[in-house]
């Protein structure tokens, strides 16, 4: 079980019935649970379309679209069944937030993805969890039957008229079945290769229904925005970037953990008062902040608002809230190769630049960082990262060419270092044997 | 849809919206790099080789999976553009053996030519690639995963086109792998069609591997000479010691009414041509062994034994047995030689299917007859018995991709749940053996629907049936030899009432079409035409023996009674075919043409050794009636085409054989001086006709030509273009005579499967090795699904 | 093949879900192989005929998955995140302290067939690196001993 942190700079929405049992439904129902979905049953599925748009929620799965905007474009008409498709997947490095929310809250999730299967009028729902959280999906299918024998899921919800089904789907083990369009290819029983689009899952999506696609904080948002109006969720943070998000602090930290800020919170902030700065008397070197597909911020480059527009002005993404802190003694060509050996295993291996491209990159940052590199293959890393960028099928292969580009450009002296001393100059990454203790 | 109008690097394009943008550009002329396009299989957008710009989009976007919409402006080649390539086969090389020397696709891959044409050579990975070693999946497949650049064509062939899924991907990422079936090998049909598709040297033949290079072969388009569909195939040959080598068989020309398809039969099951036992010396019996002996002396001794039996005990005595293989030119040929040299209708050939009968139904609407083109396009099918995955492979490939491309309705009548049910939109199973009532149901007898009823298809189903097939306008029947006389009338009745139905009647070789077409019957001349209504046949040949003659079973039955004293078989086995025993041909002077000592062959007085179809040139006619050329591949030196051979012993005869094959300046008539019976005094009608089509005078008595010349002129249904046939395209025939009503028993089915091939299919070692490496597979349906 | 009456019932439910029959796969197998320890051939061949695949479909998917093997593990399959949360953090150490431990290296199994190890990628759980997942049991914020306690708890627990 994942331990639970706090900050007085949190505002807790997604976050606030973390720790309080809230895994029991009568718990949830007493702490406001199901209470947005008789709200919505109520309303016109436009009005809480535009609801959803104006609140400026944006995907918290990494992409950051806008969630009411990705409902709308479902057609009101379709000739095969809808569907809502929760992407529990959960599978970024750095990233460990629909986690928390599936071990604390699971309710959210399922209220959440009930508004948005009315708002696009599907029937159906599912809520995709990775293989490896067995214990979520547990929690999950207990929170599923619990809803089902409260009659709140089935036939005529609410004495609403309006049925609706959510099931619970398991992978087995994927990174690339995150992606949308794999991640339906997955449900369907098949390899996680991705589709071609367009069309687009709303349009076309599962068993060729259109289908609305949204990470397990998305949707477990969803409800407090019915409840707390969009204005006051766009309030929260800076234009166009509405509410809060749960951030996973990582990396060399004092204290770790995953903390709900509000959108556009200081990045620097957030390292040194939240996540409490680097231990010992070590300075920072980098931040990763938005998962490991995002590119690296350097020291200086860190006080930034922590929102999708402003990361994005500093050529970087927010990801999918993963916020993880290099220290002095972090070799960058580590790092990188670690990265890279990530994409290297989780390419789903369908279009040619990902698939040969992360393992030669693989392949060329092992040798470099065991001493045998040669300095055209510094240049080499760059230009063979840059033939991957947005020439991919999906987008796994700009997730591993980015970080790759970033890390050389931003850190070319290192691999230089590497060259000149034949092997890496840094003492290995060392255990952190006094962990701080936590909760 | 609409035709749009889009620019392609500032041309402007019209094209049906919603065409893929990498067709408009090759309608446009733009031919833009691909390696995991492959036209009417699935989209994959997985090389990335077809990036191309599109105006307003910040992306390169790939051509393959692009739909076209007005006003889209495409630019397919820039400094963006070429790098993207360039990057793209600079990736797949870090992976790829440059063994381009040995390998079988060297001077014909797809990787070559992109490396070539982006300047992608020069290396800039210095780490080691990864390997694995070659597999052999089965006896026609290899693969070797280091080659393979995963473009997904084999799979989806496989599956989308063949309906087999035998091939998958396993693993991910860089592991990813071409996976076949049975984990490390391959059960499935071994059409190739997988190798043919790879555009590099993953996937090779078993058939064809490291024996030569590309650019060493001589490539000749022909038709195949296993079953009755007539897929064009290309011969690669190369200069042998024993005469000229066919050493791979494929269809780089994509040209013929196959298209993208062969078979294993019509791309590897080549190699009989040079089989070990080959007869390439002509041998008589001597001493009760057959000894070899020179050609003249063979010729010499039939010859003069055929003339001394017809002029001492008359033609009635001899009977000859046609080929379902030998070319049109050589049954015609054959059977003008008996009735004219040895005064006899006492001709027959092993019969598949029920032509005379289909010609009597169709009652001179040859236009009611489907070209095998057409089953790929007709709006609906209807198919009556037969299985056409394992006995007409090209017809099965016609019906599943017009199926699955153009959602054409099938309708499927079978006593066995044969494979294509599995594309059938109606699948009706009567009883065993029953398929004939099915018909008869179809014609209207009420009282039939309840012998048809089955536990899958009761008795309102098959009225369900009927309905759906009335209201279907453009219908394409087409039935096995389960529906045979007056069954078949019945069904091209039911057949006559629906708006533009056509007809396929299945037969099993080759050239069985032909052999029938050609007059290969005891009492029907060319074209079906009775012998009492041959006036045509008679003006230009002269006087015919008048009295039907003897079918096969007759002729077989009188032989032991001292009823026939002489039997030429041609190109044909009886005795390992059909229920014959051997004794009662051992009075019978008894001449064999074949290529192998085969049972009928074992019991001959003589055997001639003959050229196969990819040895000689002429026509054969597909079981829809598409003409098709034959073209000269192989040759074995001591072998003679069947046509050679027929000629001279007409001469050894003492036989003129200017009146068997029109040839000279003049022709037969002119050269005969004749001048008789309605025409006279008319110059040579040949050398008019010949004249009149724009054709030479054909000069040797060995050139097939010459007969097809007369063919065209004389036999109803065959006035086809010349100059489209001799172009190497299709030309249908239609079956116009007036046919007749034959005993339905005279039909006997090959029974062919994929691998099997009558008597030439023992004589390849490729199929006989695929039978044993599938041992312990149950029969039937190949794969599962 | 015999599956437990657990499986049985929430294959058939779970059937029910979905309007293609294959959809019940790729969890399917994950609870298959939680019963038999791997996918074996007769696995394999059931589910298959089951769900209307070809065995070929089910081992191109099988072989996607990385949690999915065909091969037996351990009874106690030892799952240590390397990836770059835990790598800051020791993930490395952490994995070749087990190799050590256990004298085995990555997709290895012990010769008394309870403890296999695995270097696997993050298992969601950065902020609490690093992390190790043992079958599907979390273990966080790890240290030598830690882990040194946590195996032996499960050389315990296997051993009884
Ligand atoms: C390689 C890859 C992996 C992804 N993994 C996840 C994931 O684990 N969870 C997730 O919610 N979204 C993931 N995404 C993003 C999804 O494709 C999709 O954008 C998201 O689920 C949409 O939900 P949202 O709009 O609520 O963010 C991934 C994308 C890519 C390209
Ligand atoms: S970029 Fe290509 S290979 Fe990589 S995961 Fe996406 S589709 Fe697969
Ligand atoms: S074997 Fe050939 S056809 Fe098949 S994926 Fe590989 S390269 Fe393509
Ligand atoms: S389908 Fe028939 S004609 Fe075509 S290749 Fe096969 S055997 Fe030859
Ligand atoms: S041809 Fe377009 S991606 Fe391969
Ligand atoms: S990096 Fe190890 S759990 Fe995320």
């Amino acid at each position: 079980m994942a331990f639970l942190v706090s900050h007085p700079d949190e505002v807790k929405i997604v976050s606030q019935r973390f720790g309080l049992g809230a895994i029991s439904i009568d718990r949830y129902l007493e702490l406001n649970g199901y209470k947005a979905i008789q709200k919505t049953l109520a309303m016109e599925p436009d009005t809480i379309i535009n609801e959803i748009k104006n609140s400026g929620l944006r995907g918290r799965g990494g992409a950051g679209f806008n969630t009411g905007l990705k409902w709308s474009f479902v057609p009101k008409q379709a000739p095969k069944p809808k569907y809502v498709l929760c992407n529990g997947d959960e599978s970024e490095p750095g990233t460990c937030k629909d986690r928390l929310i599936f071990e604390h809250d699971p309710h959210a999730v399922i209220e959440g993805a009930m508004i948005a299967a009315f708002a696009v009028g599907a029937h159906t729902a599912y809520i995709y969890i990775r293989g490896e959280y067995r214990y979520l999906s547990l929690i999950m299918q207990k929170a599923l039957a619990d809803a089902y024998a409260r009659g709140f899921l089935g036939k005529n919800i609410f004495g609403s008229g309006y049925d609706l089904d959510i099931y619970w789907h398991g992978g087995a083990g994927a990174y690339e079945v995150g992606e949308e369009s794999a991640l339906m290819e997955s449900l369907e029983g098949k390899r996680g290769i991705p589709r071609i689009r367009p069309p687009f899952p709303a349009v076309v999506g599962l068993w060729g229904g259109p289908t609305v696609i949204n990470n397990a904080e998305t949707l477990a948002s969803i409800p407090h925005i019915i409840l707390g109006g969009a204005d006051w969720y766009a309030s929260l943070g800076p234009p166009k970037n509405g509410g809060t998000r749960l951030f996973c602090l990582s990396g060399h930290l004092e204290r770790p953990g995953v903390y709900e800020l509000p959108m556009g919170y200081n990045l620097k902030k957030m390292i040194f008062e939240v996540g409490g700065g680097i231990p010992g008397s070590r300075k920072l070197k980098a931040v990763v902040p938005g998962g490991s597909s995002t590119p690296c911020l350097t020291a200086d480059e860190i006080d930034v608002p922590m929102d999708f527009d402003s990361l994005m002005k500093r050529g970087s993404m927010l990801g999918s809230g993963g916020v993880i802190a290099l220290d002095e003694s972090t070799c960058i060509v580590q790092f990188a190769l670690r990265t890279m050996k990530f994409y290297q295993h989780e390419s789903c291996g369908w279009c040619i630049p990902c698939r040969e491209g992360t393992d030669w990159l693989k392949k060329t940052l092992a040798r470099f960082h065991a001493g045998g590199g040669i300095r055209k293959d510094i240049d080499n890393m760059l230009y063979l990262s840059e033939n991957m960028l947005g020439r991919t099928f999906c987008p796994l292969g700009d997730a591993a060419a980015m970080p790759t580009i970033a890390f050389v450009k931003k850190f070319r002296s290192e691999f230089e270092a590497h060259l000149e001393a034949r092997g890496c100059p840094f003492e290995k990454a060392g255990v952190v044997e006094q962990l701080p203790v936590l909760a | 849809m609409a035709d749009v109008n889009i620019t392609i690097d500032s041309k402007p394009v019209r094209a049906p919206g919603g065409t893929l943008l990498i067709e408009a550009c090759k309608k446009a002329g733009i031919e833009v790099p691909s390696f995991c396009y492959y036209p009417n299989l699935s989209l994959q957008g997985a090389c990335r080789m077809c990036l191309v710009k599109i105006e307003k989009m910040p992306k390169l976007q790939t051509a393959c999976t692009t739909m076209i919409t007005e006003g889209m402006t495409v630019t397919t080649d820039s400094p963006e553009i070429h790098q993207a390539r360039k990057g793209m086969v600079e990736l797949l090389l870090g992976n790829h053996p440059l063994d381009c020397p040995v390998c079988d696709a060297g001077g014909e891959c797809e990787l070559q030519d992109m490396t070539f044409s982006y300047g992608a050579a020069e290396s800039k990975f210095i780490d080691i690639k990864n390997h694995r070693d070659e597999q052999q999946w089965s006896p026609v497949v290899y693969f070797d995963r280091p080659r393979c650049i995963l473009c997904y064509r084999c799979v989806r062939i496989c599956g989308e086109g063949m309906d087999v899924w035998a091939l998958g991907v396993e693993n991910r990422g860089v592991n990813s792998i071409i996976a076949p079936n049975r984990q490390d090998h391959l059960e499935c049909e071994e059409c190739g069609m997988c190798i043919d598709i790879c555009p590099v040297g993953a996937l090779t033949s078993g058939a064809y591997r490291y024996k030569t290079r590309p650019w060493e072969m001589k490539h000749v388009d022909t038709t195949c000479t296993h079953c009755a569909d007539g897929c064009k195939t290309t011969l690669g040959v190369r200069r042998a010691p024993a005469g000229m080598e066919i050493v791979r068989g494929d269809n780089r020309d994509k040209s013929g009414i196959n298209g993208d398809f062969l078979c294993i039969k019509g791309r590897y099951a080549f190699d009989f041509a040079h089989h070990q036992q080959r007869i390439k010396q002509p041998l008589i019996r001597k001493n009760a062994r057959l000894t070899p002996a020179s050609w003249e002396e063979a010729l010499d001794l039939v010859g003069k034994r055929f003339a001394q039996v017809r002029d001492q005990e008359g033609g009635t005595r001899i009977g000859v047995i046609g080929s379902n293989r030998t070319t049109n030119e050589e049954n015609y040929l054959l059977q003008k030689f008996a009735r004219l040299v040895l005064k006899t209708n006492n001709v027959d050939h092993h019969r598949t299917a029920d032509f005379p009968a289909f010609a009597a139904a169709l009652a001179g609407r040859g236009d009611r007859t489907a070209t095998m083109r057409e089953v790929y396009h007709a709006s609906a099918i209807l198919l009556i018995g037969n299985d056409p995955t394992n006995r007409h492979p090209l017809l099965a490939w016609q019906i599943r991709n017009n199926v699955r491309l153009h959602r054409s309705r099938l309708y499927v009548i079978n006593s066995e749940p044969i494979k294509l049910r599995r594309q059938a939109s109606f699948f009706a199973q009567p009883p065993a053996g029953s398929e004939a009532r099915a018909v008869e149901f179809l014609a209207g007898e009420e009282g039939a629907a309840d012998a048809l009823a089955t536990s899958s298809t009761p008795a309102q189903r098959w009225r369900d049936l009927r309905e759906k097939l009335r209201s279907e306008q453009n219908l394409i029947i087409i039935f096995g030899s389960e529906i045979r006389g007056r069954d078949l009338e019945k069904l091209v009745k039911f057949g006559s009432t629906l708006a533009q139905a056509k007809f396929v009647c299945l037969s099993d070789y080759a050239n069985s079409r032909g052999a029938a077409d050609m007059g290969l019957y005891p009492d029907l001349l060319p074209g079906y035409l009775p012998l009492n209504q041959g006036t045509k046949f008679r003006d230009d040949w002269g006087e015919l023996p008048a009295a039907t003659g003897l079918d096969l079973g007759e002729m077989i039955g009188i032989a032991n009674e001292g009823g026939l004293r002489a039997l030429y078989v041609v190109g044909s086995n009886p005795l390992g075919r059909l229920p014959i025993d051997p004794f009662l041909l051992s009075k019978t002077f008894i001449v064999v043409q074949d290529m192998f000592p085969t049972e009928t062959a074992a019991i001959a007085d003589v055997v001639l050794p003959a050229a196969n179809a990819y040895e000689k040139s002429g026509t054969f006619t597909n079981t829809c009636g598409d003409l098709q050329l034959v073209r000269k591949a192989g040759e074995i030196t001591g072998t003679k085409p069947d046509f050679e051979i027929i000629v001279r012993l007409a001469s050894a005869a003492g036989f003129d054989i200017r009146k068997l094959v029109p040839f000279g300046k003049r022709g037969t008539h002119a050269d005969m001086g004749q001048s008789r019976g309605a025409q006279a005094g008319e110059a040579d009608r040949h050398a008019v006709w010949l004249e009149a089509h724009g054709l030479e005078p054909k000069l040797s008595p060995f050139d097939p030509m010459a007969i097809l010349d007369e063919i065209e002129r004389l036999v109803p249904g065959y006035e086809v273009s010349r100059s489209n046939l001799l172009a190497g395209n299709d030309q249908h025939t239609t079956v116009e005579g007036p046919g007749m009503w034959h005993d339905p028993a005279l039909i006997i089915p090959a029974r062919d499967d994929l691998f099997t091939s009558g008597t030439l299919g023992r004589y390849s070692r490729l199929l006989n090795s695929v039978i044993e490496h599938r041992q312990g597979v149950p029969a039937g349906e190949v794969v599962a699904g | 093949m015999k599956f437990s009456p657990q499986f049985e019932q929430r294959f058939e439910e779970m059937v029910s879900h979905y309007p293609t029959r294959r959809s019940v796969l790729v969890p399917t197998l994950l609870y298959a192989q939680d019963e038999t320890g791997y996918l074996s051939d007769e696995v394999i061949r059931e589910l298959a005929e089951r769900l209307e695949l070809t065995e070929l479909e089910v081992r191109n998917v099988i072989s996607y998955y990385s949690m999915l093997t065909t091969r037996p593990r351990g009874k106690y399959h030892v799952q240590v995140c390397t990836n770059i949360a835990c790598l800051l953090r020791g993930g490395e150490e952490i994995f070749e302290h087990c190799r050590q431990t256990l004298g085995i290296g990555g997709g290895e199994t012990t010769s008394d067939g309870l403890f296999s190890l695995a270097e696997v990628e993050c298992i969601g759980a950065c902020s609490w690196a690093p992390a190790v997942q043992v079958n599907y049991d979390f273990h966080e914020n790890l240290t030598r001993e830690e882990m040194d306690k946590i195996l032996g708890h499960y050389k315990k627990k296997g051993t009884q």
